[in-house]
């Protein structure tokens, strides 16, 4: 009987349901035994992969608490309302981060009114005019591709375009046109979810009523799937707050002494001077409490966007289900 | 009334298609420029030898410009962080999709879409001044900020969009085919393995590919925590320069239309290629094993 629990345990599953049957046939008195080790063991491998599961889930969990919890204990202490409201003395030692907040949430509205609208008429045309075929292909394609370049790529082409070619500068203009091409499909990403979200009997509907194709878009389409679509427009600002690499020669600078005054004025923003203080400011250790200061101001803005899109969309999902 | 409906809406289909065309418009661009600028270096260097050359001196007299180092040093990294973050971003997604409760689902869903939100020099950041002291104090090292701490911090960031991508895949085998197999007797284990993940492995690779898409471009991460020494790495605790860091670090200082801003340039080309092939495959294997109803497996 050993031997042949033994054999079992080293054959692979598919094996053992034969030979436990021909085991049956040969000595039906194991019967009893052959089942209990089987299933044990099946229990066994289960429970022990439904733990390795659990617990790839809870270190992402982990790690994202671990982040934000150093991010938050450390930044908490530099948050006053100085370091809010003031600009950067003794070259970016202490002082605030006025300028970088203004820049962030300039650049990240520019890039955005490039990207809502054109993400907005391009998903309406992937999803309402255009027929399955080649050139539908094409542009998909061509939108996974924009969303697969890295972001450094982006900023290449920003500084070689924008910046020198068509003689922009470092502005908020040229990084607001480069993050704009890099958010848009995000953008369509969204407004696509939320037009497909919009039940083929509304359009029906309207067609029926002896309304066109655009009216049908513009009249019932699109207003059932403005919530949706606008969430698509806060994942964007949130995306384009948080990137660093494509602004860094389109529209950065380590330091700006004045306030932006227009779209074609350069800026500090807050991703760039994280990465400024802590590589390459004068005193990187003493300036470790801006860092986190900094930081924190970053993430609260970024994460607070987020959750208020994804609260949003799970709200709005509930509601298109009933 | 010289702008009839028919009218108005033949010019609005029209201007629709004009404006989601601007995506190929746009990709075409990025193409354009970055050859523009990128190929005059190879009037000075050969093909072969900027991509095998060992020397990476652009600012010395005479430059050499070789990035076999800095292509080494991102090929480790992603490779070492998909090491790490396929296993744990697959698993997390067949716990989302197959065991986890609708409740908890609906919980730790949102929280993998935050981990993808968090802003990447943040991450960089984190690795700089949390990870690295940590590391060089563990391991005995000479500095923290080196392949393995970039390759943790990288594999945080590609984690999302491989969990989340390969939780679709998984959500969306039809459930006829998990119940017949549970009705031949399999555990629910078993059906995972042998019937869920096989009908799901299309999805899965695609999601795997663009999480490595995305890992290999990421910038600032590397930038902050790779360590930034441009030579070819022996082990997995030494500093590297991947491609998209040395761009970064670089374009700063580079003189306009120099022999340094080419090859800068030229790097982005490289760079680029590589995420096109990873995003070409990943779109070719999801058209061509789409799972379509039951039939396909």
């Amino acid at each position: 009987m050993r031997n042949s629990t033994s054999a079992a345990n080293n054959l692979h599953d598919h094996e053992i349901t034969t030979i436990h049957e021909r085991q049956l046939q040969l000595r039906p008195e194991f019967k009893k035994v052959f089942h209990v080790k089987i299933q044990k063991r099946k229990k066994l491998f289960q429970h022990l992969f439904y733990f390795l599961f659990r617990l790839a889930a809870f270190i992402n969990f982990a790690a994202l608490a671990i982040i934000i919890y150093f991010i938050l204990s450390n930044g908490l202490n530099a948050i006053t309302w100085e370091f809010l409201t003031k600009p950067p003395v003794d070259s970016m030692t202490r002082g605030g981060i006025l300028p970088c907040i203004i820049g962030t949430v300039c650049l990240s509205i520019c890039s955005v009114s490039v990207a809502f609208p054109v993400g907005v008429f391009s998903a309406i045309y992937l999803n309402e005019y255009a027929k399955q075929g080649f050139v539908l292909r094409v542009i998909r394609l061509c939108i996974n591709n924009l969303a697969g370049v890295p972001s450094v790529v982006y900023g290449l082409f920003g500084l070689a375009f924008f910046v020198i070619y068509l003689e922009m500068g470092v502005s908020i203009i040229a990084g607001a046109l480069t993050l704009g091409i890099m958010t848009f499909p995000v953008v369509i990403g969204s407004t696509e979810e939320a037009l497909k979200a919009v039940p083929d009997t509304y359009r029906e509907a309207s067609t029926g009523l002896g309304a066109t194709k655009l009216q049908t878009i513009l009249r019932v389409v699109l207003p059932t799937a403005l919530p949706g679509i606008l969430t698509g427009g806060i994942l964007g600002i949130s995306r384009a707050a948080g990137e660093t690499a494509p602004v860094m020669f389109t529209a950065a600078v380590f330091f700006s002494p004045k306030l932006p005054s227009g779209i074609f004025s350069e800026i500090m923003i807050l991703p760039y001077h994280i990465y400024v203080l802590a590589t390459a400011g004068t005193e990187i250790e003493a300036t470790r409490e801006l860092q986190y200061g900094t930081a924190l101001v970053l993430i609260t803005l970024v994460l607070s966007m987020n959750l208020i899109a994804i609260i949003y969309r799970a709200k709005l999902r509930k509601k298109t289900k009933i | 009334m010289w702008f009839t409906q028919k009218k108005k809406e033949k010019f609005m289909h029209f201007a629709f298609f004009l404006v989601a065309a601007a995506s190929v418009a746009a990709l075409f661009m990025i193409t354009l420029f970055l050859f523009l600028e990128g190929i005059p270096i190879f009037e000075k260097v050969g093909f072969t030898e900027f991509l095998f050359g060992n020397y990476w001196y652009p600012t010395s007299e005479p430059a050499d410009f070789g990035i076999f180092p800095l292509i080494i040093g991102s090929l480790a990294i992603t490779i070492i962080s998909a090491l790490i973050s396929i296993p744990l971003g697959v698993m997390s997604a067949i716990y989302l999709a197959e065991i986890a409760s609708a409740r908890l689902r609906e919980i730790v869903k949102p929280i993998i879409e935050l981990m993808a939100s968090l802003p990447s020099v943040v991450i960089g950041f984190f690795g700089m001044v949390v990870v690295a002291p940590i590391l060089q104090d563990t391991f005995d090292i000479a500095t923290g900020l080196n392949i393995f701490n970039a390759s943790l911090m990288l594999a945080f960031m590609s984690v999302p969009t491989i969990c989340s991508l390969s939780e679709d895949a998984v959500y969306n085998v039809p459930v006829n085919l998990k119940e017949a197999s549970l009705a031949l007797g399999a555990t629910q284990l078993e059906t995972i393995f042998k019937v869920t993940l096989p009908a799901s492995i299309s999805g899965i690779s695609t999601a795997v590919i663009l999480g490595m898409s995305r890992a290999i471009g990421e910038t600032m991460v590397v930038l902050m925590v790779a360590g930034g020494a441009a030579m070819v790495p022996e082990s997995i605790f030494d500093p590297a320069r991947p491609l998209p860091a040395c761009i970064a670090a670089e374009m700063g200082e580079a003189p306009y239309h120099g022999d340094h801003y080419y090859a800068l340039f030229a790097i982005g080309i490289v760079l680029f290629v590589f995420t096109f092939i990873f995003n070409f495959v990943a779109d070719y294997i999801s058209h061509k094993y789409k799972q379509t109803g039951d039939a396909t497996l």
